[in-house]
């Protein structure tokens, strides 16, 4: 039988050479006259090992990873398309304890299917959470995803339902459904991998929202960093388009959905909902002042649903398997599994699909394996550029929306950036108000001026020069900030900057006291 | 890559007017169409574009100056992009950073000497479990040493 070998075609995988290894491969069995077939799939999330490999075999895919071309040779020379013994080989791969230990609702087909397989998406349930709901009325589909628990996976955390039953409620001529996949935090890669690696389940979970709220029109606002997702997402859609998953008649069923995909431009605020919105419109992307709320007066003024990626890749698993089997998984308020990043100096940095309650420290410990450069953690940051950076004391937090909170954090989107006893948190603080002057739409004063001003007494303290009348400038600065901006932008920027200064006082204390190294 | 004739703009320009114009809120895909043929958005595509939308040459500009994608420039034969962001800071990108200045000889938005690479930041790849992330012409590149990097530009620039 011709043996069959998975390359992943997942960014994180071609930024390591999958495309030079597959053709290698290619190239060594030819020379071989062995007979293979290659597929490229979606990648498992366990980025240390990428490009991983795996060969098909009886017992289940057998791994080898990290594969470079020059072991190519080796590899075959080992018998690798019989599952041979080689340094690089990791064993059967569902079974590694990473994965083994995971709970993977939203990511079951990462690295099993080949993401543009309109076939392999069915035969591992896709569309099942689809045809359910086409036998619904949109009540009962909003009611679904509110008994559910569902709240918005971008970060905000809003109840997905209740935001869906507005746009449902409210009447008007066009109603739309809109993808946040502007995917800007640092640390985070799920939309990204659910874009490129399972696109058609995000369709899938939009063509369900907008059954739910009596929607036509749906657009997919890729960030333009995302190239291969944009790629993917385009092709995809043609497939659906083609097999009536997506048009004038969906599966038969007289609804219509048209799902268009649109590209970003390098603007992080437009990963602020409104504006998002008015880049969708062909404008900059200035945030607008709430209310009218977008579910209400949304794009081109009209009802709009908008959910991050994740949130809309949810659903299908919702649909297919119901509320009940959904909620329970989680703790408190936060229901179901959020899919984590692990990132920054971690040994094993992935993605890890795990009900809500699970601790940082089993994350970056137990998942992670600790620092890769061997260190002690010193700095964990938690939900992009706009989160609080929490000391080592602090990872036995649980990952949950309010415990997060309670520590003046957030959980955000699900990226953890881990940083060892290197890192000097004087310059993260001064970072972060640099960022925030660099992406500010400009609308509101706070942000605007306040970022500007807050890298100037950055500046100041890391110079030592009267660094306590300047951390006491830098508070009340941030107090502005959080207190007077429009957005989360220049809201929350002040959380790195507070949560550095809170648990890192050290490094921002004048010279010679402050820690060097 | 150099600056374009007019002509040659101006029927880059008009190809991504006629293919975009009719979409709802058509300027960031007209945009895109015109930078992706030119590398660049020219100043004199803004008239052209403003007309055929029917937009002031303001608001073009506006977006055009808005978002950090576009350029109003050429960039050099090679556009090298680093990530800056924090999960790439975590794992070298400052030091990264440094090196591929001195080594090009120019600061970020800038273009080397020679005209050969012009070096941007970027916030952000998805690589954030590999980093330091860059890209080369597009194509990324991740676990990127000093000594990688310079093996990457000796082989791609």
């Amino acid at each position: 039988m011709t043996p069959t070998l998975y390359v992943p075609r997942d960014s994180a995988a071609l930024s390591l050479g999958a495309d030079e290894v597959a053709l290698k491969i290619c190239a060594e069995a030819r020379q071989r006259n062995i007979d293979i077939r290659l597929v490229r799939n979606s990648s498992r999330g366990m980025f240390w090992l990428e490009p991983l490999i795996e060969v098909e075999t009886d017992a289940g895919r057998v791994g080898y990873g990290p594969v470079a071309c020059d072991d190519v040779t080796t590899l075959f020379d080992a018998g690798f398309l019989q599952a041979g013994a080689h340094p690089l080989r990791q064993g059967i791969v569902d079974e590694l304890p990473y994965l083994a230990n995971q709970e993977r609702l939203t990511f079951a087909r990462a690295g099993i299917t080949d993401p543009l397989s309109l076939d392999d998406y069915l035969q591992y349930q896709g569309y099942a959470g689809l045809k359910r709901a086409l036998a619904m009325s949109s009540d009962q589909i909003v009611r679904e995803v509110t008994d559910a628990g569902l709240r918005g996976r971008g970060g905000a955390a809003f109840p997905t339902g209740i935001k869906w039953r507005t746009v449902l409620a409210t009447d008007a001529p066009q109603k739309y459904v809109v993808c946040n996949a502007d995917e800007g935090d640092s640390g985070t890669y799920s939309d990204r991998m659910v874009m490129e690696g399972d696109p058609f389940m995000l369709i899938e979970g939009m063509t369900i929202a907008a059954l739910a709220a009596g929607a036509t029109e749906g657009y997919i606002y890729v960030r333009s960093e995302y190239p291969h997702a944009f790629r993917t997402l385009q092709k995809a859609i043609h497939t659906a388009i083609q097999q009536g998953y997506l048009g004038d008649d969906i599966l038969g069923s007289g609804n219509t959905f048209h799902l268009h995909v649109r590209k970003a431009a390098g603007s992080y605020v437009c990963g602020e909902e409104t504006a998002m919105l008015e880049s969708l419109e062909g404008k900059r992307g200035m945030v607008r002042a709430k209310p009218p709320l977008p579910a209400i007066h949304g794009l081109f003024g009209q009802p709009t649903i908008i959910n991050n990626v994740i949130s809309l890749a949810s659903v299908p698993v919702i649909l297919a398997r119901g509320a009940a089997f959904y909620s329970q998984y989680g703790m408190g308020r936060s229901r179901g599994t959020l899919p984590l990043q692990l990132a920054g100096n971690i040994r094993r940095g992935g993605l890890v699909e795990k009900a809500f309650g699970v601790t940082l420290r089993q994350l970056i410990d137990d998942f992670g394996g600790g620092t890769e450069s061997g260190r002690p953690v010193r700095a964990v940051q938690v939900g992009g550029p706009l989160g609080a950076y929490l000391p080592a004391s602090r990872l036995d937090t649980e990952v949950d929306y309010e415990a997060l909170a309670s520590l003046g954090g957030v959980l955000g989107h699900g990226g953890i950036v881990v940083f060892d006893d290197t890192v000097d948190m004087a310059h993260q603080a001064r970072f972060a108000m640099e960022f925030c002057a660099l992406e500010s739409c400009g609308k509101c004063t706070p942000c605007r001026i306040g970022a500007t001003r807050g890298v100037e007494v950055m500046d100041t303290i890391i110079a030592g020069d009267r660094a306590e009348q300047q951390v006491t400038l830098l508070r009340d600065l941030c107090s502005t900030m959080l207190d007077g901006s429009l957005c989360a932008m220049g809201g929350m920027t002040p959380y790195p900057v507070l949560s550095a200064l809170d648990h890192f006082s050290e490094d921002f204390a004048p010279e010679p006291a402050r820690k060097t190294g | 890559m150099t600056a374009h004739p007019s002509s040659e703009v101006n029927t880059a320009v008009q190809t991504a007017i006629d293919a975009c114009a009719t979409l709802p809120g058509a300027l960031l895909p007209v945009l895109h169409g015109i930078q992706d043929s030119l590398g660049y958005i020219p100043a004199a595509a803004v008239k052209q574009v403003a007309e055929a939308l029917n937009l002031s040459r303001a608001e073009v500009h506006g977006v055009v100056t808005f978002y950090h994608h576009f350029r109003d420039r050429p960039c050099g034969r090679h556009l090298v992009e680093i990530c800056r962001a924090e999960a790439c800071q975590a794992r070298g990108a400052r030091q990264l950073e440094t090196h591929a200045r001195k080594r090009l000889g120019c600061n970020l938005h800038e273009t080397s000497a020679d005209g050969g690479v012009t070096l941007e930041p970027v916030y952000c790849l998805g690589l954030c479990a590999t980093g330091p992330a860059v890209t080369i012409d597009g194509k990324l590149h991740s676990r990127v040493t000093p000594e990688r990097f310079d093996r990457l530009l000796e082989r791609n620039a």
